[in-house]
């Protein structure tokens, strides 16, 4: 070899100084491939717990179609509009906002109702005004398609569904017009999508019952969790029995605002808000409830009198037992004993801030309570507990199996869990989370936190409100049953009753499933 | 061209394979974790590009592009310095992205880090020395001539 190409062959080798460690990363990368694969625990342990095929108990979404559906809106002051953003419906600048942050992308996409809404009913003229703006912005035309479908005021319920041109509506006022409302839509051939809590009083609960059940038209409660993915999958977890016997469930609320108390009547600069008897017809929004003086405080923060509701047990409880009742199918409660005061917020109104409620079900061996916090915001989630694990259910799902379980000790013996964190959590992917945390109030983020606002369903973003909707449309137009249908509202409402009756009346409260009635004892 | 002894090239060589590997491996992970997003760490920038960190986040499609460039930056960066080809670009490319992710969350007084940290910094960190190590290496022809590079410059001598 000449001392040339020997130079040559060195220079070759020099310029190739690369190709080897290159080899080297490559080889390494695969081993640790390998080794993450082996080690995956998440994947062992959801072969373990034979999970691999969770995801089929997702809902799939359906494109809806069909007829033009003629909706009319009564009650449009906090509910009613975000019910009419969930089915398209918004004011140019919110639409604007929500086109920004993305929150809109899946139902701009896939989420056209064919509806319109045709009626707005409110006692407030400044909220009437807000609906009929409102109901001419449809998100998936810009308004051209609201111009074919005028939108009418009514000034009273009654004349909305006379009216030839609804054919299904959505009740969205304070609590005490409810049941009545329902029962009059039912009986006048509409469809009836209501807000929790359908009842007041205990002796609504069968009238609404029976009128429901006696008609063929399509009841939904708004109750939107079991439309949350996370939700679904946690019904199919407990229905295979991984949590083994349930002996307990826990349900919470705690909220830590004036807001969150329903304490509404001033604006941000401490102001009252707008309304007065020329602009808000009192005697209507007063209905059968005690004849008192225009109050302010009360138009805007009904919830916290028993005059107009049940309080906690309405607005937020009936969430709670929904999604409980949901999960498990417990129905009505034999025992309810309540207890609690107005320990915060006295000034306003006869609702109690803190409460603790106790079900029995002895006939299912289970007990669920219900402890209600209004003046602290520390999370505690919803819990239930099992012999073998427990879950956690809310934005989030998370199981923890129990220390003590017979059908995980081998799994926690071989180190694959350990019963000091879950085994399985299944997170809501989703950057909307961090959008309700830094831009949204402390309301909204509790109400994110119990699984209520949004969730991801086959990568897309959906709000759980809309979807809740779409299935009462759904089934307007093809049959079928609601998830939030007349039983499961029956239920609550006895459930809800018993525990208001326990709290205001100081007794324990018994359930009569033969005359089906709540008895009283002492 | 020879005034390096052999010790000293092969030490910058080696630094220079050294800090490929580190690119290539952080564009390879990101590869295989399509799940990966820079959205976490732009959403904790301080200081001066904080600006433009939010507007990187403020739009998917930003983002997107966003996390696309880095993945295939830092690869073919990566792939550049260990083949030592195009080594020169490749190392002032690799600077660039370093003090970008610098001056993103600069160990400056009065920003605390937003997470937990492997050492403890005062406005110098290690993506600072290894920008500064970069350029060294761009500085000395002389770890050109271990990659195919030398080759390029061969093939074009002769043509």
């Amino acid at each position: 070899m000449t001392p040339e190409n020997n130079a040559g062959r060195r220079n070759l080798l020099k310029a190739l100084a690369g190709i080897p460690v290159l080899g080297a990363l490559g080889f390494q990368v695969f081993r640790q491939m390998k080794y993450n694969d082996k080690h995956n625990l998440q994947k062992q342990i959801i072969k373990e717990l034979g999970l691999e095929d969770l995801m089929a108990s997702v809902k799939p979404i359906k494109e809806s179609s069909g007829d033009l559906i003629r909706l009319g809106i009564a009650g449009f002051g906090v509910r009613g509009p975000q019910l009419a953003a969930a089915l398209g419906f918004m004011e140019k600048s919110q639409f604007a906002n929500a086109l920004e942050n993305g929150s809109l992308d899946a139902q701009i996409k896939y989420g056209n109702f064919n509806i319109a809404i045709t009626g707005i009913c409110d006692v407030f003229d400044l909220h009437a005004e807000k609906g009929l703006v409102t109901a001419q912005h449809d998100i998936h035309t810009q308004g051209e398609f609201a111009g074919k479908h005028p939108v009418k005021r009514y000034r009273h319920f009654h004349e909305m569904i006379a009216d030839k041109n609804i054919d299904a509506v959505i009740i969205s006022t304070p609590d005490h017009h409810h049941a009545q409302m329902t029962i009059d839509a039912i009986q006048a051939g509409k469809h009836v999508y209501c807000e929790k809590s359908m009842i007041r009083r205990e002796e609504e609960i069968s009238k609404v019952y029976d009128a429901v059940k006696n008609s063929k038209l399509v009841f939904q409660m708004g109750h939107q969790i079991p439309q949350n993915a996370v939700f679904q999958q946690g019904k199919e977890i407990i229905r295979r029995g991984l949590l083994g016997k349930i002996s307990q469930i826990e349900t919470c609320t705690n909220r830590n605002s004036k807001d969150g108390a329903w304490i509404r009547h001033l604006d941000k600069q401490g102001n009252p808000k707008p309304g007065d008897t020329r602009s808000i017809d009192w005697k209507q929004w007063l209905g059968s409830s005690p004849d008192v003086p225009f109050s302010i405080e009360r138009y805007y923060g009904w919830a916290r009198y028993f005059a107009y509701d049940t309080g906690l047990f309405g607005q937020l409880f009936s969430h709670e037992y929904d999604a409980v009742n949901q999960l498990l199918g417990i129905g009505i409660p034999t025992t309810v004993v309540s207890t609690g005061g107005q320990y915060f917020y006295k000034d306003f109104g006869d609702i109690p801030d803190v409460m603790n409620t106790n079900f029995e079900y002895p006939d299912k061996e289970l007990s669920l309570t219900y402890s209600a916090n209004l003046a602290s915001s520390q999370f505690r989630p919803r819990t239930i507990y099992g012999k073998d694990a427990s879950m956690t259910i809310g934005a989030q799902l998370t199981v923890t199996p129990d220390g003590s379980s017979e059908r995980y000790a081998g799994m926690i013996e071989k180190g694959l869990i350990d019963p000091s964190s879950p085994m399985l959590e299944i997170l809501k992917v989703s950057d909307t989370m961090e959008a309700v945390d830094a831009v949204s109030s402390a309301t909204t983020r509790y109400y994110a936190s119990r699984g209520l606002t949004t969730t991801s369903i086959d990568g897309q973003e959906w709000d759980v409100t809309h979807l809740h909707l779409k299935e009462w449309l759904d089934c307007i137009r093809h049959g079928g049953k609601t998830s939030a249908n007349i039983d499961k509202a029956y239920e609550e409402g006895v459930t809800i009753a018993m525990a208001d009756i326990s709290y205001r009346e100081q007794c324990r409260t018994h359930w009569d499933p033969v005359n089906r009635k709540i008895i009283r004892a002492s | 061209m020879n005034n390096y002894s052999k010790w000293q090239t092969t030490l910058l060589v080696a630094l220079r394979m050294l800090i490929g590997w580190h690119f290539l491996y952080e564009g390879i992970h990101k590869l295989l974790h399509p799940q990966w997003s820079s959205l976490g760490y732009l959403a904790e920038a301080q200081g001066i590009l904080s600006g433009l960190a939010q507007w990187m986040i403020s739009n998917a499609n930003v983002l997107n592009t966003v996390d696309f460039l880095n993945t295939w930056g830092l690869t073919a960066i990566g792939l550049g310095l260990i083949l030592g080809l195009f080594t020169r670009i490749a190392s002032f490319a690799g600077a660039g992205l370093l003090m970008l992710y610098y001056l993103m969350n600069p160990p400056f007084i009065g920003m605390a880090p937003s997470g937990p940290m492997e050492g403890n910094y005062l406005l110098v960190n290690k993506n600072l020395i290894e920008a500064i190590t970069l350029l060294l290496l761009a500085a000395f022809p002389a770890v050109q001539r271990y990659g195919l590079d030398s080759l390029r410059k061969n093939h074009k001598k002769k043509s």
